[in-house]
Formats: structure tokens, sequence, C-alpha cells
């Protein structure tokens, strides 16, 4: 609930709103967050607008309790506030500047308040001050929370887009492995893999591990049981890309690949191209009578 | 033996695994490793993070670059207070695994190292060391 005092300063508040709203946006502007393509001076106003409407109608209510469900409407209006500007690119500090700019206009709105006598008001002081400190904290975390969630769907995306399966020739198919291949993607990887054997017929399967820096037990299990659901479902898979020193740790680790494999991917391609029983022969004979 | 820069991990997701590991490479090479055995310290520094993570629970890796007269070295001491290893001479055998894997990441792991060491005790928890010395 509102004290008396909190209720005289809310109906101040609302008397002097459009100055308070003036200052607050002069000091928007002074931060130079309007502008520069991203948000209109108009847009930043009708938010300001609407932001210090709900504050003023919640401290009327409510006081300066800003858990109150009064507040309920200034905390998902912020909260919808940062995300936007989150995707709009702006930073956090910025984001923040755009809550924390309004304590100086409150401020002044508080030394011009008159009735209010001097202790109740450097009283109402402090508590707007906490109060806007909560709420730019809010507009902060939920930030935050938009861009985690760009995070999280950028990783699926890579997941996803990192492991696709080329098709080399009638019945060879490549899967280019690239960076990390910790379970979850590996479990992509496995299964792009095993559909498109499907889909394409496919007899030989390249796994080319080229761009895979680090190949433990972990990774060659990996790789070991992919090689084997492939035979199951009747293509064999040959591994290309095995660097000189991935070869000699995968020997001291003890790991065995009971696979046909190669140190390139061109190789690999050549030993498939035998098995389907095709050749390369070059397309004029006449290019070494040149010389 | 003299510690000229060290490092302490958290061990806790799987992407630490990967923390970790770049780390250690980072150190292997700025400590002017040849690319074998940078590949061998950084696999088997995976390994035993791996072991970390899955059978003890999560943990540390404390990673440092070690100095002996004019030899400098990479070392990565792991540390968890799981559930421990009962008879570590079998773990240490080839293919004896009780998660499924291949069997071969704590023995690989010091085929791949130039000094091991592991202390483990059930119900305390367990602390293995590996470390690589630039040769020459």
């Amino acid at each position: 609930m509102a004290s008396p005092d909190q209720a005289r300063f809310a109906a101040l508040l609302a008397a002097d709103r459009d100055r308070i709203l003036a200052a607050w946006i002069g000091a928007l502007k002074a931060a130079g967050t309007v502008g520069q393509g991203r948000i209109t001076a108009m847009e930043m106003e009708t938010q300001a607008r609407e932001m210090l409407g709900h504050l003023v109608a919640a401290i009327g209510e409510a006081g300066f309790d800003a858990k109150a469900p009064a507040y309920g409407r200034l905390r998902d209006g912020l909260a919808e506030i940062s995300r936007t500007r989150a995707m709009q690119g702006f930073s956090p500090s910025e984001t923040a500047a755009f809550v924390f700019s309004l304590k100086r206009p409150l401020h002044e709105a508080i030394a011009r308040a008159e009735g209010l006598d001097p202790a109740a008001a450097a009283e109402i002081g402090v508590e707007a001050s906490v109060l806007v400190d909560q709420f730019g904290l809010l507009t902060v975390e939920a930030y935050q929370k938009r861009r985690e969630e760009v995070i999280i769907r950028q990783q699926r995306e890579i997941a996803e887009l990192s492991t696709p399966v080329v098709k080399l020739w009638d019945g060879v198919l490549a899967l280019p492995l690239i960076g990390t291949l910790d379970s979850e993607r590996t479990q992509v990887v496995m299964e792009n893999l095993l559909q498109s054997i499907v889909d394409h017929s496919a007899e030989i399967a390249i796994i080319d591990i080229t761009g895979v820096p680090t190949v433990d037990t972990l990774v060659a299990q990996h790789l070991l049981k992919t090689v084997a659901a492939a035979r199951l479902m009747g293509a064999d898979c040959i591994i290309s890309g095995i660097r000189p020193q991935i070869a000699q740790t995968m020997v001291h680790l003890g790991v065995e690949l009971n696979v046909v494999s190669k140190a390139t991917l061109a190789d690999a391609f050549a030993v498939a191209l035998r098995r389907i029983g095709r050749t390369v022969v070059p397309a004029r004979p006449a290019a070494s009578a040149q010389g | 033996m003299p510690v000229t820069s060290s490092d302490t991990m958290e061990i806790r997701t799987s992407d630490d695994i990967v923390r970790v590991r770049q780390k250690v490479r980072d150190l292997a090479v700025g400590i002017g490793l040849g690319l074998v055995d940078q590949t061998k310290i950084v696999t088997a520094a995976s390994e035993i993070a791996r072991n970390t993570l899955d059978y003890g629970g999560g943990g540390t890796a404390r990673v440092e670059v070690i100095e002996e007269g004019f030899r400098r070295g990479v070392r990565v001491t792991f540390e968890d207070e799981g559930p421990g290893i009962a008879d570590v001479t079998r773990a240490m055998q080839d293919g004896f695994t009780t998660g499924g894997g291949l069997g071969l990441g704590l023995s690989g792991a010091k085929r791949l190292s130039n000094e091991f060491s592991i202390q483990s005790a059930v119900g305390v928890g367990t602390r293995i060391m590996i470390a690589r010395w630039k040769s020459g």
C-alpha cells in the first residue's frame, strides 16, 4: 500500500509528468542512444511515455514496493523493451541507461515538489533511487536472457549446418566432419549419414576427419559405431583425413579402426571409384604432346 | 620443480572438456612442443578430463607449464571427489571399462604421456597427473 506521503508524491508526479518526460528524453538524447538508425526519437519517446505512465500509476497504488502486482505492467513493458534492444544491437549498458537516466528527472521532480516536508522528500528520494536501480537490473537481466536465447538457437543451427552429407558420385557419399565431435552433434551426424545412405542408395560412404582437431577414444568410438551402423545398411565406410600426428596418437591410445582409412579425401575417393568400377582418365591425350 | 604458469579450470560439462583441451594445446604450442607431442598431450588430457566428468562426477583440472633445468613441459592434474576407483591396476588395463566406453582412456593416456600418476581412494576421489616434456 502507498503511504499518504507516497500517494501525494504520485499525484505530484502525475501533474509534473510532461516535464519529467521532457527531462528524461533530453537525457536519453544526450546519452546518444537515440538515432544511429537503430531506434527513432519517436519510438523512444513513446516507450518512455508509456513506462512513465506505468511507473506513476504503480507508485500511487503500491508505493515503492517493486515486487507488488501493481508494477507488473512496468516490469513486462521494460522486459519487452530490453528484448527488442538486444535484437536491435544495443549494448547492455545502453539498454540499462534507458532506465537509469530517469533517476535525475525524478530527483528534480522531488526537489520541485511542493507540499512535501523535507524529511519525507529525502526518504522518497532514496526509495525512488532504489526503485530505479531495481528496474535497471531487470532490464539487464531481460537483455541477457534474450542474448542467451540467441546463443542456444545458434548452437542448434551450427549442429545442423556443419554436418552436411555430400554426394561425390552415384553411390558414393562423403561426410566432411569439422570441429569438436561431442556426443550430441555426433548423433546428428550419424542420423544424417544413415538417412543419406538410404536416400542415395549409396554403396560407399567416406568420412573425412581432416577438420577434427582431437581424436580421442570417445571420438573413435563414435566413428566405429557409425561405420558399424552403415555396414548393417549395406554401405562400406572409408575414413579419410587422418593426419600423421592423429595416426601416431591413435596407435598410442590403442584404438584400432577396423576400417579402410586413407590420408586424404582424394585417396579415399580413388578407392571408392575403383570399388564401383570407374576410372578417371585425361580428357585429351594431347596434353603432354605440347611440351 | 618450478611452475611458470598455472591455471585451475572447472570440469562440469562437456564444454569444459573442450576448454581444457584448448588450454593444454595453447600451453603446448607456447613451450614449443612439436605437432605430434601437442596432439598426444591434448588427447591424453581429453581422455582424463572426460573420465573426471563421467566417472568422477566433475572436478578440476590444473594446467601448468613446468621447468626442470633447461627442460620445459606441460603438466595437467585432474582431481575429483567422486566415488574413486576400487581396483586401479585393473582400471589401467586395456579394454577395462565400467561405462560402456572402449576402455582405453586411462591406459592410452599413460602411453601418450611422459609422466603419469594416479591416486584413488574409494569414497574420497581420484587424482591423476599427466605431463609431457619438450624433448631436446
